[in-house]
C-alpha cells in the first residue's frame, strides 16, 4: 500500500502498467559512460569534474573509457581543429547507438576566440550536438549542470525517436536557469 | 653581480671569422646588448658552420628559425626583401646568443617559392623549424632531407602565416574556393 504510492510518485504513473520507456530511459541516464575528447584546456575542468570535489560519479558518470565502443556519451572538451575534425568524426561513428554528444566551451560550440583559419567554426558542423555548454572554460558546475540537462532530455526520449527529432539544449536558455533563486532564510 | 652581456662583441667575431665576415656579413646591428648578423643567402652554410665549429665561438644550439613577412612594411617596395628568415643561436659553451637574418632570394607568386639554402646538415635541430616556415610562409629550403607541411593538413592550399591570406575563417573558405576556381 504504502509502497506503490512511493513507486507511483517516483515513476510517475502506475506501477502495473509502467511503460517500458521510463525504466529504460531512467537506466540509460543514470549511467552515462563519456568518452573524453579532450582537446584542450576544457579538458582540464572535465578532469576536475571527474576528481573528488566535483565528483561526476555521483551523477552516473562514474567510468570515463577510452574506448568509443563502451561509452555512450561524447565531451568535446576544447577546440576543434580541422586537422582533428575526421578523427572527431570517426570516434563519433564508432560508437553504439543510443550516443549522445555534449560539446562543452566556447570553442566546441561555436569556434570560440578562434576564428582562424585552422579551427572548426563549432563541433555541430561535424558531429550532431545535444547539449551546448557555454564558458571559457565552463566551471565543473556548468558541465555537471549539462550531463543533468541531458539526463532530462533522455528521459523525454520515447522508445524509437529518430536522432533528428531530439532538439539540442544549451544551457543558461531555458527560464528556470533564468529564474532568479530565492534567498535562504534562517 | 655584474652584468654579463648576451652577445660577444662585434669585433671578437669579426676576427674570429676573417675574411668570411667581408664577403657574407652585409652588416651587423647591436641593440641593447643583442647582436644580429645580416648575412647573405648564398653564404648561409659557410657562415653557420663557422659559428658551430671555431673553438671561441662554439654555437652549437640552434634555439630558434623563424620567417618574418615584409609586405605590410610602410617602407615596402618590390625591390626589397619580402621575406626574412631569423636564426637564434645559442653557445653552450660560452652563454653566448647570437642571431642571423638572411633574406630567401626570388619570388613569392605564380607557385614560385622564394629559396634558401637548409642549415640542416649544420644543426640537426632546423629540421622541423624550417618546415614550420614552409608550411607557415612558403619559403623553399634548398636541400632540406624532408620538407613537407608540419602543422597544417598535408592537402592545405596557401600559406596562413603570410600577410596576404585572410584571418577570419570565412574569409579562408572565399580565398580558397577563389583559388580553385582560378585554377
Amino acid at each position: 500500500m504504502g509502497i506503490e504510492n512511493k513507486l507511483v510518485d517516483v515513476i510517475g504513473s502506475d506501477i502495473i502498467t509502467t511503460t517500458a520507456e521510463s525504466v529504460i530511459n531512467w537506466a540509460r541516464k543514470n549511467a552515462i559512460w563519456p568518452v573524453t575528447m579532450g582537446l584542450s584546456c576544457c579538458a582540464i575542468e572535465m578532469m576536475a569534474v571527474a576528481a573528488s570535489r566535483y565528483d561526476i560519479a555521483r551523477f552516473g558518470s562514474e567510468a570515463f573509457r577510452a574506448s568509443p565502443r563502451q561509452a555512450d556519451l561524447l565531451i568535446i572538451a576544447g577546440t576543434l581543429t580541422k586537422k582533428m575534425a575526421p578523427v572527431l568524426r570517426r570516434v563519433y561513428d564508432q560508437m553504439a547507438e543510443p550516443k549522445w554528444v555534449i560539446s562543452m566551451g566556447a570553442c566546441a560550440s561555436c569556434g570560440g576566440m578562434f576564428n582562424v583559419y585552422s579551427v572548426v567554426q563549432g563541433a555541430d558542423e561535424v558531429v550532431p550536438v545535444d547539449v551546448y555548454i557555454p564558458g571559457c572554460p565552463p566551471r565543473p558546475e556548468a558541465l555537471i549542470y549539462g550531463v543533468m540537462q541531458l539526463q532530462r532530455k533522455i528521459n523525454d526520449m520515447k522508445l524509437g525517436m529518430p536522432r533528428h527529432e531530439m532538439k539540442p539544449v544549451v544551457v543558461g536558455e531555458s527560464k528556470e536557469d533564468q529564474r532568479v533563486p530565492e534567498r535562504m532564510t534562517a | 653581480m655584474s652584468f654579463t652581456a648576451v652577445a660577444q662583441p662585434v669585433d671578437f667575431i669579426k676576427e674570429r671569422l676573417g675574411s668570411l665576415w667581408d664577403q657574407a656579413v652585409l652588416e651587423h646591428i647591436e641593440f641593447r646588448g643583442e647582436l644580429t648578423l645580416i648575412v647573405k643567402p648564398e653564404n648561409i652554410v659557410e657562415v653557420s658552420t663557422a659559428l658551430r665549429d671555431h673553438a671561441d665561438l662554439r654555437y652549437d644550439v640552434i634555439s630558434d628559425l623563424t620567417a618574418i613577412d615584409n609586405q605590410r612594411d610602410e617602407d615596402y617596395t618590390p625591390e626589397k626583401p619580402r621575406f626574412y628568415v631569423v636564426y637564434n643561436l645559442f653557445s653552450t659553451k660560452t652563454k653566448h646568443r647570437i642571431r642571423l637574418r638572411s633574406a630567401p632570394v626570388g619570388p613569392a607568386d605564380d607557385n614560385q617559392l622564394p629559396k634558401i639554402d637548409t642549415v640542416t646538415t649544420v644543426w640537426c635541430g632546423a629540421n622541423w623549424h624550417e618546415r614550420e616556415c614552409y608550411d607557415m610562409f612558403g619559403i623553399d629550403f634548398v636541400g632540406h632531407p624532408d620538407l613537407r607541411r608540419i602543422l597544417m593538413p598535408p592537402d592545405w592550399e596557401g600559406y596562413p602565416l603570410r600577410k596576404d591570406f585572410p584571418v577570419n575563417d570565412q574569409e579562408v573558405y572565399q580565398y580558397i574556393n577563389k583559388q580553385l576556381a582560378d585554377e
